[in-house]
């Protein structure tokens, strides 16, 4: 006899179960599924748009399978704008800033977690506090000391204000105080040094926190528009998202070559968060909860 | 290897809340020291000091001939198991056992050779490629045992290593540890509160309470010779009866018993007898007259639960609050007997105790009165 199968006597009893269970998904489904689809149309629409012709794009009610597939709106956008360079830009804040923001909140995160100094509740509260600071108060004291440092107009004057953020510091912090600290003190008496613990023992337990960052950060990099906005004004320096702006302005009419623009500007992001979701999800669960 | 010494050493976490209190001890090259007592006893606080993971409020650590207060954990040449254990869980066991080595930057052949020796040493050569989660406990615990030994360094501290096994293994860990101490001779600090490990395990014991230093010895002898009501009620297991009494002119009266013990100051006193020091059907001797609540039959002995006439005093060692098995305002008794007794519950029992096996307490001091010659 195997225990592996169920015994057949037994079977009656599933019967019995709630009828609801019964059904191949969750009671939760049917009411999310048409939220779900109401955020996807305008997203469903931008793909379909960025693949018509312009005389489809126009039509109303909406065409939403397309005659043919017109990859040529693509083509025209990139001969159109300097696409590539926006994106080489946007590419390039975004890297710097993600790589910096796990590099510095790890550094602060794990000072605020466990090195004891004078006067560290006190900082890490103030710290927080600018959180609930809106962007638009300090927009202008920050540009006035980008002005300063000579970095108007440069991909380093988009760089330099995003180099750390409050929310990565706090994130970070509160996951590594949910590590065990004998697992630090091992490996201080087996000879690591403060930051040899931080990178051997902390950040390679810290995955998920450290991805989720690592998302968050990008997407607020790249999707950011008001800071790119008030910094840069040459064509050649400017990221997607101010890009796409000019390019709107010179094609209000072209809805299909925007949507394909658009489809440029969203791909990364898109990709990106279902590479990352599921730590980002787990992330988001487990911080401040035990890791 | 070295000599570990604390030198009037006092710790005082924020709030006022004293650790240890001006702890005085010294612990022998090669020797393997128990620091035992209660939970907060200060045992682990100490143990954390030597390895400089908490700094002394006041006083001198010295490992070896160096004072170490301000060297920091990594310079100590010191190594510590963790109660959890402590692995890195993102290593393999082959890379949690030569992360020390690495740190120190040891070359990489004599790495795979020391790593190989201990992994051998403790039958952990099947498991260098799995990962701490995949282990069961006792694996785990010899990992941690292993990485502590693979650095060869001059001092082992750990804490209650083998409190997360369960009873069979831990008592398989602790033959395998005074092996190990047998073969190595490092110098070995060990604290737990479980006084069967203090007792077995130890060249001396240190049985610390509320931070201070109660009783510095070799087992057999604190269990002979406890110095005050502390020691007595906290060493042996069961504990020691322990009856409120008076003494008069020479003579000790404790409820229904009564002996000779000439020299022993007037006023009120504490008598305790360890369960194993009555015998029956010896009229002869001092007697207390016992009723049997309980009988626990163990195989190898029995041990009989019962009350006498008199009021139980309290040694500081209790589990907390704990309800007697007796009630009333009678003392509990536990006896141990060899497992060929019969007893049942309710039966009298006249039990004999000679009298230089009884231990004499002053009630208010708690310091014990003029020792008796053996337990």
């Amino acid at each position: 006899m195997t225990n592996l199968h169920p015994d057949p006597a037994r079977e009656p009893a599933q019967i019995e179960l709630p009828a609801e269970r019964r059904f191949p998904f969750s009671p939760w489904h049917p009411v999310l599924l048409p939220i779900a689809l109401v955020m996807l149309i305008p997203m469903i629409w931008m793909v379909v748009t960025s693949f018509e012709t312009i005389s489809e794009a126009r039509r109303f009610p909406p065409v939403l399978v397309p005659s043919s597939i017109q990859w040529q709106n693509y083509l025209d956008v990139l001969q159109d704008a300097p696409f590539i360079r926006w994106f080489i830009n946007s590419t390039i804040v975004t890297t710097a800033s993600v790589a910096s923001n796990l590099l510095f909140c790890s550094l602060a995160g794990y000072a605020f977690a466990r090195i004891p100094f004078f006067g560290r509740d006190a900082v890490f509260v103030l710290i927080l506090v600018t959180l609930m600071v809106p962007f638009q108060v300090v927009m202008i004291p920050v540009f006035l000391i980008v002005k300063q440092a000579g970095l108007i107009d440069t991909l380093g004057g988009l760089i330099l204000p995003n180099l750390a953020g409050a929310f990565g510091v706090f994130l970070l912090r509160q996951f590594f105080r949910s590590l065990p600290v004998e697992l630090e003190e091992a490996a201080m008496i087996d000879g690591a040094s403060r930051i040899g613990v931080l990178f051997k023992i902390v950040l390679p337990l810290s995955g998920p926190v450290l991805a989720t960052l690592g998302v968050i950060t990008f997407m607020w990099t790249w999707n950011d528009f008001l800071w790119p906005l008030i910094t840069i004004y040459s064509s050649d320096n400017m990221t997607l998202q101010l890009g796409l702006t000019t390019f709107q302005g010179r094609h209000q009419a072209s809805t299909n070559l925007l949507m394909a623009a658009n489809m440029m500007t969203v791909l990364p992001t898109l990709i990106l968060f279902f590479l990352a979701q599921r730590y980002f999800i787990r992330g988001i669960a487990t911080t401040g909860l035990k890791g | 290897m070295a000599r570990v010494a604390f030198d009037h050493v006092t710790k005082v976490f924020a709030a006022d809340s004293v650790a240890v209190d001006d702890l005085s001890l010294e612990v022998d090259d090669g020797e393997f020291m128990i620091l035992v007592g209660p939970s907060g006893c200060g045992k682990t606080t100490a143990l954390r000091m030597i390895a400089g993971l908490e700094k002394a409020t006041a006083g001198r650590i010295r490992i070896g001939d160096a004072v170490v207060n301000q060297v920091p954990p990594r310079d100590r040449d010191i190594a510590m198991v963790f109660q959890n254990y402590a692995l890195y869980p993102h290593m393999t066991v082959y890379d949690n056992l030569a992360f020390g080595l690495r740190e120190r930057k040891t070359p990489k052949a004599e790495v795979q050779r020391r790593v190989r020796e201990v992994s051998e040493m403790l039958s952990l050569a099947e498991l260098l490629k799995r990962r701490p989660a995949q282990l069961s406990g006792g694996q785990r615990q010899r990992v941690a045992m292993g990485r502590a030994l693979v650095r060869e360094p001059k001092v082992f501290l750990l804490d209650e290593p083998l409190s997360n096994l369960d009873a069979k293994l831990r008592v398989q860990m602790r033959a395998e540890l005074k092996r190990l101490h047998g073969q190595l001779g490092i110098t070995t600090i060990y604290v737990t509160h479980d006084q069967v490990e203090a007792m077995t395990l130890g060249d001396r014991i240190a049985v610390m309470s509320a931070g201070r230093l109660q009783q510095l010895g070799a087992p057999q002898d604190v269990y002979d010779h406890p110095v005050n009501l502390f020691v007595a009620g906290f060493i042996g297991s069961p504990p020691m009866n322990l009856v409120r009494g008076r003494a008069d002119g020479g003579r000790v009266v404790a409820g229904t018993f009564e002996m000779q013990r000439p020299g022993t100051p007037d006023g009120e006193v504490v008598v305790g007898v360890r369960p194993e020091a009555f015998v029956l059907g010896r009229e002869d001797l001092p007697v207390i007259e016992v009723v049997i609540e309980v009988v626990e039959p163990l195989g190898d002995e029995i041990i009989v639960h019962g009350t006498a006439e008199g009021s139980a005093a309290r040694s500081g060692a209790e589990e907390d609050d704990l309800p007697p098995i007796a009630s009333g305002s009678r003392a509990p008794i536990t006896a141990r007997f060899d497992p060929t007794a019969r007893f049942q519950p309710g039966q009298r029992l006249r039990l004999g105790v000679e009298p230089d096996r009884v231990h004499v307490f002053d009630a208010r001091s708690g310091l014990a009165l003029a020792a008796p010659a053996a337990g």
